[in-house]
């Protein structure tokens, strides 16, 4: 089987795992398993949500912004103890990854997503579409994030926005 | 009863109709908007170069401001003389000078009518009409003055200037932190469920930011029994509020049973956060602005963030955020701006209840246009200013300032 065919068939396997670990990721924050979240970051993870104006204007603030897994960690039990919004809920749809490099056991890939919001009573709505540009780490079984940056399409968010994407 | 009918001398009950009457809307926009205030358009250093342009809405008018080829900036009305067409479409960019792409009638940087396209017809056939004298038209302009940074505009003839518009107590805030070449970090925008003026009076009330904001109070970072103040400017137009976190003398009222804000058993994982820096001689943490009618400036710790509501109709409205750093910031220092500004903006762990709340209060007096709010914290007179922070005077300021232009 030529090379190229062979590598391809690899990145088959590989494109699934990330698939399999985004979809995961949609999971704990569309069920509200939100204490499961911060284990998709290693401890030295970035996690950013941006708009694509500022991204694209190299801003460095975030709307959420963390430096390390204990910052991501704080994002959750503040939305549990210390924040107050009205009840609401997500609903991700997370598109197949685009593998975008590759260097020893580090992967970059891109992925579209759109969430929808719903609360309380209310008709869910859009209330986000984006992608997801992330270095995962891969020691061969398990992904870790060690950035993901999610960068909104539109610099409008309605409200709020306390549940991570 | 008409809802402007209130008492002149006592703005501390105002009735709901003020968040919802669609007369009062479009009066609002006549007295306010395009009356007699300065409004605030965006900084300078959002135009670094000749030709750099935003669009933006002044109330409902849609405005075009531009840094002409003398670099000086310009705002005028984004509305093509011929037919009405924004002249500019995009939110930002550079131009050499504005082009209706409708019929391709052209303005210079100063909002003048260039050229007419066809204006003398094809082949002699056709062309604009005799009497139609291009040099008497323009994109009506609006005045526009830059005080450390901030570029304002007004649709008003005569105005005092700016910096007498703000007095030299709101000046001298606005200098303390801005007058330093600034950087800025980012932009946040979002819709807020409610009419403009209930986040005015939000930015406005120093007594419920600890009661609401849990976080804050949790960790300090202001609660009422600080050392502070509350000033309010001739009129109630602008106020300023400010309070200096080492100087706490609680004794017990925010014991966390009687206030559901204050969570004693709440830590963080990762505290430096809250990593700040003794960034003002005066020691200042917190420090609040409001510019009348829908501006806003604030330090909170080392973030220092301007915010602009613009009305979207009585029942909506747009928030929008500038971040700012200083161009001298070290580089521990930037990062400490950008990891506190996880305290601000639409996902901000303080500012976040900030937007709720103006949609809650709307669905609250839908239904009771009729009914009044009541501002009686700390009395119901507008002293200029008041050592204690539990205290409603900058809203009824708020309501006077606002009362004085739709009386005119
Ligand atoms: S509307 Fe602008 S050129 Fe016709
Ligand atoms: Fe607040």
């Amino acid at each position: 089987m030529p090379d190229n065919v062979v590598s391809l068939e690899a990145d088959a396997v590989l494109l699934h795992r990330i698939d399999t670990f985004n979809r995961r990721y949609g999971h704990v924050i569309d069920e509200d398993l939100l204490e499961d979240w911060p284990i998709f970051f290693s401890e030295d993870a970035k996690y950013l949500i941006t708009t694509r104006q500022n991204h694209e204007a190299n801003m460095p603030v975030g709307l959420i912004y963390c430096e390390n897994r204990g910052m991501i960690e704080d994002r959750v039990s503040a939305l549990r103890i210390a924040n107050l919004y009205e009840p609401h809920s997500y609903r991700h749809l997370i598109d197949p990854p685009v593998i975008t490099a590759r260097q020893g056991n580090e992967l970059s890939a891109q992925t579209s997503f759109a969430c929808f919001r719903t609360v309380q009573a209310s008709a869910p709505e859009i209330f986000c579409t984006g992608k997801y540009l992330d270095r995962i780490i891969d020691d061969g079984q398990d992904l870790q994030f060690k950035e993901r940056i999610v960068v909104c399409d539109s610099e409008r968010i309605d409200t709020l926005i306390a549940i991570p994407l | 009863m008409s809802p402007l009918d209130f008492n002149p001398n006592d703005f501390s009950e105002i009735p709901y109709a003020v968040y919802s009457d669609d007369e009062i809307y479009a009066e609002e926009q006549k007295q306010v908007f395009q009356g007699r205030a300065w409004h605030f358009l965006g900084m300078d250093i959002e135009l670094p170069n000749a030709g750099d342009f935003k669009t933006m809405f002044v109330g409902d008018t849609p405005v075009i401001v531009v840094r002409d080829k003398e670099g000086k900036i310009n705002a005028m009305v984004n509305r093509c003389v011929h037919r009405g067409n924004l002249v500019c479409i995009e939110e930002r960019g550079n131009l050499d000078h504005l082009t209706c792409v409708y019929h391709n009638w052209t303005y210079d940087l100063q909002g003048n009518l260039a050229s007419i396209a066809f204006e003398r017809g094809i082949q002699g056939e056709g062309g604009m009409a005799d009497d139609y004298d291009k040099s008497c038209h323009a994109l009506p302009k609006l005045a526009v003055e830059t005080f450390c940074g901030l570029v304002f505009g007004t649709f008003s003839e005569n105005m005092p200037s700016l910096t007498d518009y703000f007095g030299p107590e709101m000046c001298s805030n606005i200098r303390r932190l801005l007058d330093r070449d600034m950087e800025l970090l980012g932009r946040f925008q979002h819709g807020l469920d409610g009419n403009w003026k209930l986040y005015m009076e939000n930015v406005r009330d120093t007594y419920h930011a600890t009661l609401l904001h849990s976080f804050m109070t949790t960790f300090r970072l202001n609660r009422l029994s600080m050392k502070g103040a509350v000033e309010v400017s001739e009129g109630g137009l602008h106020h300023l509020t400010y309070s200096i976190r080492t100087q706490d003398n609680d004794q017990g009222q925010y014991d966390a049973k009687e206030i559901r804000a204050s969570k004693d058993d709440y830590t963080l994982n990762a505290p430096e956060l809250l990593q700040s820096w003794p960034e003002f001689d005066c020691g200042t943490t917190l420090a609040i602005q409001s510019l009348f009618p829908n501006f806003s400036i604030q330090q909170l710790s080392n973030v220092i963030t301007l915010r602009l509501i613009v009305p979207k109709g009585p029942h909506k409205s747009e928030l929008t955020w500038w971040v700012l750093g200083a161009v001298e910031d070290t580089p521990e220092q930037r990062a400490m701006r950008i990891r506190q500004c996880n305290l601000v903006g639409p996902g901000g762990y303080i500012a976040m209840e900030d937007g709720a709340v103006v949609g809650w209060v709307r669905r609250g007096v839908k239904g009771a246009p009729d009914e009044r709010s009541v501002l009686a914290m700390g009395g119901r007179d507008i002293e200029r200013k008041s050592e204690s922070r539990c205290n409603e005077l900058a809203v009824r300021g708020f309501w006077q300032g606002w009362h004085g232009l739709m009386e005119n």
